[in-house]
């Protein structure tokens, strides 16, 4: 059983400066309640690897809106004119990443993997910040693994040895980050009591997140 | 009406029964040209195989959305999935055909839609690993951008991927790029072959009859 803590004092186990998977998909599936305590506890200079940044000052934006970000890693960034806006700016970092190399990465640092091998970024700008390698004649893009110190997971129902399941387009990356963050932190819409979540519906085995957030 | 005949003619593109991703934007709207008797199965990559129309106003859930943000439906027989399986059927091959909008395209069939930089820097999203990987890319695309050329010699644009689309739609022709070059294969009704190499930067190939557009459903 895991003891629930209040979103408060899971940010008090993040320090500033500290590397953030987030999971969600232009704000579903995104951890909301764990954004705003971030903001609360005054966090920043975060490295935060997400797929995008939501929108301005909504879901992960809220944490570019309020400069407590100085490194993102994302795929897209055209629904959040203020990301774009500081990485013209020069005043954040952000690395763009293929969507599907973004959800390797983070695959190949949660399965132990020493990365993934792709043909997409190929003849691209990407490729010219990475590494292409030759096997068999045959050209790839590597993309090493990529790891965090902190995964931020929103699923829908959560038990309360920390199983996880996920609603609909919710899953998208958080899956993944759950095994990517060397500390992981669950926010579920509902809790239920062991044994409620039949075993095939469980996509995220509770051994794995380390804190489950108390209900609202 | 330039749109309608964009996705008029490119639904006659989808082939029965396979998984289609369709971009954001003009492409979404293809799917309104699709008999729901074809088999055709859309993939929103952000997590569902089997992308019905936008939700109605009071029936929307938070956790069904498509890939721009919108509220979404998904039609019987759809799953959802995670990311990982999304980019999983992308690049191992299983989305037969991509419908994707274009800043440039060149002679060379190279697509470029993912940044202006200095200016606009949206990012890929996941359009590298659908041009990359999908069997079929059809760029689905106005000819010009107010005046100015998108259809060019060589994109000065930084490139989406360097793979050669199978197709480019536009509200005046139909574009095939090869190994010879960019053949142009179909004008739009009432559109003549000067008109459409005058609204082209590029080099294009009459090779044969140019046919007017079918664009019946």
């Amino acid at each position: 059983m895991k003891n629930p803590i209040t979103a408060e004092e899971a940010v008090a186990l993040i320090p500033d400066g500290a590397s953030i998977m987030i999971g969600g998909f232009l704000g579903c599936g995104t951890p909301l309640r764990l954004i705003e305590a971030l903001i609360a506890a005054g966090r920043k200079k975060l490295t935060i690897i997400t797929n995008d940044t939501g929108r301005p000052n909504e879901g992960v934006g809220r944490l570019i809106h309020e400069d407590r970000v100085s490194h993102v890693i994302a795929s897209h960034i055209g629904t959040n004119s203020e990301t774009q806006q500081k990485m013209l700016d020069g005043t954040m970092r952000v690395d763009l990443v293929p969507q599907g190399t973004l959800a390797e990465q983070i695959r190949a640092a949660g399965y132990g993997l020493g990365g993934v091998l792709t043909k997409t970024g190929l003849g691209t700008l990407v490729a010219e910040a990475g590494e292409v390698v030759t096997l068999g004649g045959e050209q790839w893009l590597y993309e090493p693994p990529l790891k965090a110190d902190f995964a931020l997971i929103y699923a829908d129902v959560a038990d309360q040895v920390g199983n996880l399941t996920y609603r609909f387009t919710a899953h998208n990356f958080n899956p993944a980050m759950a095994l990517a963050g060397a500390t992981v932190i669950a926010e579920a819409r509902e809790i239920v009591p062991v044994g409620s979540i039949a075993p095939d519906a469980v996509k995220t085995p509770g051994i794995v997140v380390h804190h489950l957030i108390a209900k609202a | 009406m330039s749109k309608d005949i964009i996705l008029r003619r490119t639904a006659r593109e989808l082939r029965p029964n396979t998984l289609v991703n369709l971009g954001i934007g003009l492409p979404t709207g293809v799917a309104n040209y699709v008999r729901p008797e074809s088999g055709i199965f859309f993939q929103s990559e952000n997590g569902l195989v089997g992308l019905g129309p936008r939700a109605v106003a009071g029936f929307e859930n938070r956790a069904l959305t498509d890939a721009g943000g919108g509220f979404a439906t998904a039609v019987p027989g759809a799953m959802s999935i995670d990311s990982n399986l999304s980019f999983g059927l992308i690049r191992g091959g299983h989305v037969d055909t991509t419908v994707l909008g274009g800043l440039q395209v060149d002679e060379a069939g190279h697509l470029a839609n993912w940044i202006v930089p200095g200016k606009m820097v949206p990012g890929m999203g996941g359009a590298m690993d659908l041009v990359a990987c999908a069997n079929r890319v059809i760029v689905a695309m106005q000819h010009t951008a107010r005046g100015a050329f998108k259809i060019v010699p060589k994109c000065t644009l930084p490139l989406t991927a360097d793979r050669r689309v199978t197709l480019i739609i536009t509200e005046m022709a139909v574009i095939e790029p090869t190994e010879a070059g960019l053949i142009l294969r179909e004008r739009a009704p009432g559109v003549s072959i000067e008109q459409i190499r005058e609204a082209t930067e590029a080099v294009l190939i009459v090779d044969g009859e140019v046919a007017e557009m079918n664009l019946a459903a």
